[in-house]
């Protein structure tokens, strides 16, 4: 479906490795990197950054464009003109992440993401009201036309505004 | 990180992820990641709007703190799968520990493959991600 495809590179990863609180030098570290793995690799999870990459990713503000979160009001989309994009903004839920990895991912690496959609099912719950969940399956593929990860997500949208 | 010939089954490793996580961290999360759902980071938007009693981190920081502890206990790219459910919301404030069971051990070639149950807690003892790690070593 979707070919948007995501340099990786060095400076993200060692961005990346601070905002989730990994200082292994691995991420950041050229000289003690290549001792290790032969140069820097990226954490396992780095591949959920490729939204940077999609120009179209919904969950990113666009220049000239209303934005949901706040501004001079708690929200700068109007309720009773966009009811559905406010609903479906704050009730998706990230259910599931599932990564396989098939080659170490590298600075210098391209990979072309290939999204399909996997399957759909629903869910009652107490705690949430009626939960309807979807899956989506991204192969991810470097400049070499080789298998890097594949990456399985489930999405839910619940009902109601979910607390523990 | 583990030492793969004294390793058996059953034996549970545990590290404290992140302490006292900070609306600053879920922010440079945010800003790596690419996902900017206000959700995650305005408060005012988060309270007034959604509902939620505040900004509430983003899943995937928190797999990627999870991740942080296979990593170091597996070793650098050693890692085949990893895979979570996320079970419980992860609010500023949390203290977060991840455990994880060795559940098996298998002898292929020169590697050791080694699966894990990994479950990650608040400082409730509420989980927040149930799932699994193989690694090959």
């Amino acid at each position: 479906m979707s070919k948007k495809s995501m340099p990786i590179e060095k400076g993200h990863i060692m961005m990346f490795a601070r905002a989730i609180g990994d200082e292994n030098p691995i991420y950041s570290d050229e000289k003690y990197a290549s001792e290790k793995t032969g140069g820097i690799i990226a954490p396992p999870t780095f591949t959920q950054s490729s939204a940077q990459f999609d120009p179209d990713y919904f969950l990113r503000p666009k220049i000239g464009k209303p934005w949901f979160g706040s501004g001079k009001k708690p929200t700068g989309i109007e309720k009773s003109k966009n009811k559905t994009e406010s609903s479906t903004s704050t009730n998706i839920l990230h259910a599931e992440q599932h990564f396989e990895y098939h080659l170490p991912l590298k600075p210098g690496d391209t990979l072309t993401p290939q999204v399909s959609e996997g399957e759909k099912w629903e869910k009652e719950s107490k705690r949430a009201g009626l939960l309807k969940f979807s899956e989506s399956i991204t192969k991810y593929f470097n400049q070499d036309d080789e298998l890097v990860i594949t990456a399985r997500s489930v999405g839910v949208v619940t009902e109601k505004v979910v607390e523990n | 990180m583990i030492d793969v010939n004294e390793i058996k089954i059953g034996d549970i490793f545990s590290e404290e992820i992140v302490n006292n996580l900070t609306r600053t961290q879920i922010v440079q999360y945010a800003g790596v990641s690419g996902d900017y759902n206000p959700i995650h980071t305005d408060e005012i938007f988060a309270t007034e709007v959604a509902g939620y009693p505040s900004v509430f981190a983003h899943g995937m920081l928190t797999m990627g703190m999870t991740g942080k502890m296979i990593t170091n206990l597996v070793g650098d790219g050693n890692l085949k799968n990893f895979g979570v459910r996320f079970t419980n919301q992860v609010w500023p404030g949390d203290t977060l520990t991840t455990k994880a069971e060795v559940k098996s051990i298998e002898t292929i070639s020169d590697k050791t493959q080694i699966t894990f149950e990994v479950i990650t807690e608040n400082q409730n003892n509420i989980p927040v991600i149930t799932g699994s790690a193989k690694a090959s070593i």
